[in-house]
This record gives structure tokens, C-alpha cells and sequence, in this order.
């Protein structure tokens, strides 16, 4: 469990004081995948790096598992780190070691004999699907490759959190997908928490159960992500949801009732559906927005629907949707 | 061309270059090595004492160490050397002969090559400190397993300059009392105006800094595994 309470980081700058957090409160559960979301410069990286104390929080507490983070002595920082690792953008392997040898770093530095390091860095490179490029140092590897060992090298000293730092914004759609399922997979497996940081809404629908909308250094929204992407209240969960702000500029006439979808994962591609269900219910919904993208065979993202009539056509269609596995909706 | 060729000239050439060959590049290694012994932790001083680094230090402490570098750096190398010849007596018992060089050679060459280790040492991707880091990494860790692991390529490429440097003062340090090929070149060609045995030394310098630096250029690439 993090408790993140009234997080407050200020920097000081040359033209004075900037406040990159502003009182910012997160409970992270255990076992949850929790998105940070927001736009570049909202504090997301700075939010992450409060964590595990890269970053000191001029004010607030970090209470991890109810240590309190900020009272550790340095050597007990340098401990408990050790359960809350991380990966990041640029991946940050040591580029003159091979991937053995980076997998087997965290388990070296905290001292375990070198023969068990290496048995457990196999191991790992095996979980994330790379056994065969023990040797091989990470210049030869692909973005994802790179991405893998490093998922291996954060998961050496056995963490309860793992933390993503716009761990796949360096990776192309495909390879974001494989590194996400790896990450889920593996929070399957042994129940790690994990914090994701992001710009990328796709990164939120695809993986994260929780998510939190971070907006100029301030929480603007969090919840799961079913309720926050379905009926987005804030202007900057808004701006995520509709990027191209489709739900403010459509018109909203009066006989019309709206409901957002999202799609988590639904094995159904999204055009038949609305069609099937017209077919089905004889309800003729308008498709005001839709950001939906399919992964695999699987879609992510949500449509805005303008339903004709009255409440009771809104429950049908919420009903007929619902029935689908990894949709939910919600009238807004 | 008889003439040039003197019986005396064949003699030092036959009996005096070679040790000399010897006697220069046994002090240019010599000197680099502790050169580089008293160097490279004030080079890592240099980088992780500061205010953002791996383990900062007081101020004052900064401040005096980047002094004594510049003061030494900028005084010239044979006023360096004569006034280092108390502490060249003291160490090797003489001020002058090829070992004694040794003493204003280090004292000349290692804040150079604090200043190298220091360039080499700033080019680590900090992210990839912040990441060790993340993952428990003591401050002194942080040195011996990332910064200098990863910057060795580059210091490989900086001892390359520092041991070229050196042999150049070596040479110089022929003309107030120091050996090898420098003293044959100012001593026993500039002087008694031989120009065969100036330019003989001269030429095998050039040759010398060639093979340092094209075995530097070899051992840097080949250590670097980004470049495959």
C-alpha cells in the first residue's frame, strides 16, 4: 500500500519558485495498476520520483507499506529501494555490460553471492523472453528488447512496486503492446504493484486498473478507469478522453441522451457491435465521438453515443453493450 | 653526407639512442601511471563532489581542489620542474637524470589528467546514475560500477592524450638535466649544432606518439560496446 499525503514539491528556479506538485493525495492499493496520467509538464516524473525519494517532497509524506519514507536513513533508503524499483523511458542500462550483467547489477550491489545472481538473472531473462541475448549488450538490442532487460534488471531484488516511467513512449504501438502485456502479465504472476506515468491515454485503457489525471501539478481525478474515462468531469480528463475536444463542439439537442463507452479490452470490434445492436434492439444510436483504437484483437479507448428517446432506450442499449465482456457505459 | 655521419655521431647513435628510446618511454609510462594513480580520484572528486552529484561535498572543499588544479596547470613546465627540485630530491635522493623527471612529470601531468578523468566521467548518461540509483546503489558504488565502467572507453581516449602530453614535457625536461631522447635532441644535437641528432630523436618522438596513439584509438574502440 502507498499513501501518497499532500504531496508538495517546490523547485527553485532562476526567475523564482515553481510549484511542480501541489498538495497531491493517492492511495495505491496493492496490487493495482495504477496510471499517473497528464500532459508533458504536469509533474507526473517528479510525482514518480517522490516515491522512492529520487526527488525529496518539500512537504507531505510517502508512506510505503506504513514506513514513512522521508524519516529512513540514507542506508535504509538504499534498502527499501530495493522493493520499489523502476524503469524508465530511455531504458538506462549500463551500455558497456552485457544483459547478464545488467540483470545481475541490483542483485551484485546488494550483495548476493555471484552464482545465485546469475542463476536468478537467467531466470528473469527467461520471464521476460530474452534467455538467448544473455551476452548480448544492450546497443545490439531493439527499443523493446532494451525495455525487457530492464523490466528484468527491476525485478531482480524480488519488489513489491514497480515503477514506469514513460516506460513505453519511446516504443512504437506494436512494441508498447508487447512491453504493456509483460507488465500485466508479470503483475499477474506475483501481484506487484504498479505505478504507471504516462501521456498516453492507450497505455491507461490498455493496462491499468486505477488511474489518477494529473493537471499542472494537481490530481484532478482518479478512481478506477472505468469511472473516470466514462464520465471525464475535469477540463484536462476531458481534454485526455476527447484530445480533439469532439464531445464539447457536437451539438447536444435536447431529444437526445448521451452515454459514453468504454472499451477495456473487448473482443469485439467496434463498428459491428453498434451495428449489431441496431439490428438487435431497433435503436439507431448517433456515434457523436469515438477514440478507439484495436489491439490485437481486442479495443481499447471509448465512443461517445447520442441515444434518441427517452431513458428507457438508454438502459437497453447500457444493457446490450454492458453484456459484452470489458465494456462498460455510463450516461453523462 | 659522409660528413654528417661522423664517427662521433655514429657512436651516440649506436650507443646512446637506443637507452634513450628506453629511458623515455620508461618515464612517460611511469609518470602517466602515477600521474593517473593521483588523478582519477580527484577527477571523480571533481564530478560527484559537486552540489548535484553522486555524493556532494562541502564547498570550500570544491573550490580549494579546482584552485590547486588551475594554479598547477598554469604554471609552465620547466619552471614547474625546477621548482619541484626539493621534492624531486627528497623522493628519488637526486633532482637530476632520468628517474628524477619522474617527480615533476606526475606533478605537472596529474592535474591534466584529473581534468580528463573529470570530462570523461561528466559524458555517463546521468540517467542511467538515476537508475542505479533506483535500484540501491551506494555513492561509492555508483563510482567503481557505473560511472567508471561506463566511461572507460572514453578514458581510455583521454590517457591516450595525457601519455602524449607527457612524453612531449619528458622530452622537454632534457634541457635542464633530464634523459632520454629529449637530451640527446637539445644536449647533443641543438646545442653542438649536430642536426642529425637533433632530428633523430625528434623523429623516433613522433613514431612513439604514433604507436601510443594509434594503440589508444585501437584499445578505445575495441573496449566500446555501443559500437557494435
Amino acid at each position: 500500500m502507498i499513501r501518497l499525503q499532500n504531496i508538495c514539491k517546490t523547485f527553485d528556479d532562476a526567475g523564482g519558485k515553481v510549484e511542480a506538485l501541489k498538495n497531491i493525495t493517492l492511495d495505491i492499493g496493492d496490487g493495482e495498476i495504477y496510471g499517473i496520467i497528464g500532459m508533458s509538464g504536469a509533474g507526473k516524473s517528479t510525482l514518480v520520483r517522490c516515491i522512492n525519494m529520487l526527488e525529496r517532497p518539500t512537504e507531505g509524506e510517502v508512506v510505503i507499506d506504513g514506513v514513512e519514507m522521508s524519516k529512513l536513513s540514507p542506508a535504509e533508503l538504499r534498502k527499501k529501494r530495493r522493493d520499489i524499483t523502476m524503469i524508465f523511458q530511455g531504458f538506462n542500462l549500463l551500455m558497456q555490460k552485457n544483459c547478464l550483467k545488467n540483470v545481475c547489477f541490483p542483485m551484485e550491489i546488494s550483495g548476493m553471492p555471484k552464482d545465485k545472481a546469475k542463476t536468478r538473472a537467467m531466470e528473469l531473462l527467461e520471464l521476460v523472453g530474452l534467455p538467448d541475448k544473455a551476452l548480448a549488450y544492450p546497443a545490439q538490442l531493439s527499443g523493446g528488447q532494451q525495455q525487457r532487460v530492464a523490466i528484468a534488471r527491476a525485478l531482480a531484488t524480488e519488489p513489491k512496486v514497480l515503477l514506469c516511467d514513460e516506460a513505453t513512449s519511446a516504443l512504437d504501438p506494436n512494441t508498447t503492446h508487447q512491453i504493456l502485456e509483460l507488465i500485466k502479465d508479470i503483475n499477474k504472476k506475483t501481484g506487484i504493484t504498479v505505478v504507471v506515468i504516462t501521456h498516453q491515454m492507450s497505455v491507461v485503457e490498455e493496462i491499468c486498473t486505477h488511474v489518477a489525471i494529473l493537471d499542472n501539478g494537481e490530481v484532478v481525478e482518479s478512481g478506477t478507469v472505468g469511472s473516470v474515462f466514462s464520465s471525464p468531469k475535469s477540463n484536462a480528463a476531458k481534454r485526455l478522453v476527447f484530445p480533439s475536444g469532439e464531445d464539447e463542439e457536437v451539438s447536444n439537442p435536447e431529444n437526445e441522451k448521451r452515454l459514453r463507452v468504454v472499451f477495456n479490452g473487448a473482443k469485439a470490434a467496434s463498428a459491428p457491435l453498434i451495428s449489431q445492436m441496431a439490428i438487435d434492439k431497433g435503436i439507431l444510436v448517433n456515434i457523436v465521438a469515438a477514440s478507439t483504437r484495436s489491439i490485437g484483437d481486442s479495443t481499447y479507448g471509448s465512443m461517445l453515443l447520442g441515444i434518441p428517446g427517452g431513458d428507457e432506450e438508454v438502459k437497453a442499449v447500457k444493457e446490450y453493450l454492458e453484456s459484452v465482456a470489458n465494456i462498460s457505459a455510463e450516461e453523462v | 653526407m659522409d660528413n654528417i655521419f661522423t664517427p662521433e655521431t655514429l657512436k651516440v647513435i649506436q650507443n646512446e639512442i637506443p637507452l634513450a628510446v628506453w629511458d623515455t618511454l620508461y618515464v612517460t609510462i611511469l609518470s602517466t601511471l602515477f600521474a593517473f594513480v593521483i588523478g582519477l580520484p580527484l577527477g571523480v572528486l571533481l564530478v560527484v563532489g559537486e552540489k548535484d552529484g553522486v555524493r556532494p561535498l562541502p564547498v570550500w572543499l570544491m573550490k580549494t581542489l579546482n584552485v590547486i588544479i588551475n594554479l598547477l596547470r598554469s604554471i609552465p613546465f620547466l619552471i614547474l620542474m625546477v621548482l619541484v627540485f626539493p621534492l624531486s630530491r627528497l623522493i628519488i635522493g637526486t633532482a637530476v637524470g632520468t628517474t628524477a623527471t619522474i617527480v615533476p612529470l606526475v606533478v605537472a601531468a596529474f592535474p591534466f589528467v584529473a581534468r580528463l578523468v573529470e570530462s570523461s566521467l561528466r559524458e555517463v548518461n546521468p540517467n542511467v546514475i538515476e537508475a542505479a540509483q533506483s535500484l540501491g546503489a551506494t555513492p561509492f558504488q555508483i563510482i567503481t560500477k557505473v560511472m567508471i565502467p561506463e566511461s572507460v572507453p572514453s578514458l581510455i581516449s583521454n590517457i591516450t592524450i595525457a601519455i602524449t602530453t607527457i612524453l612531449g614535457y619528458s622530452a622537454m625536461s632534457g634541457a635542464i638535466g633530464g634523459g632520454g631522447l629529449g637530451k640527446i635532441a637539445i644536449m647533443d644535437g641543438y646545442y653542438r649544432f649536430n642536426t642529425i641528432l637533433m632530428l633523430i630523436p625528434v623523429i623516433l618522438l613522433i613514431l612513439i606518439v604514433q604507436g601510443f596513439q594509434n594503440l589508444g584509438t585501437f584499445l578505445a574502440t575495441k573496449s566500446d560496446k555501443r559500437l557494435k
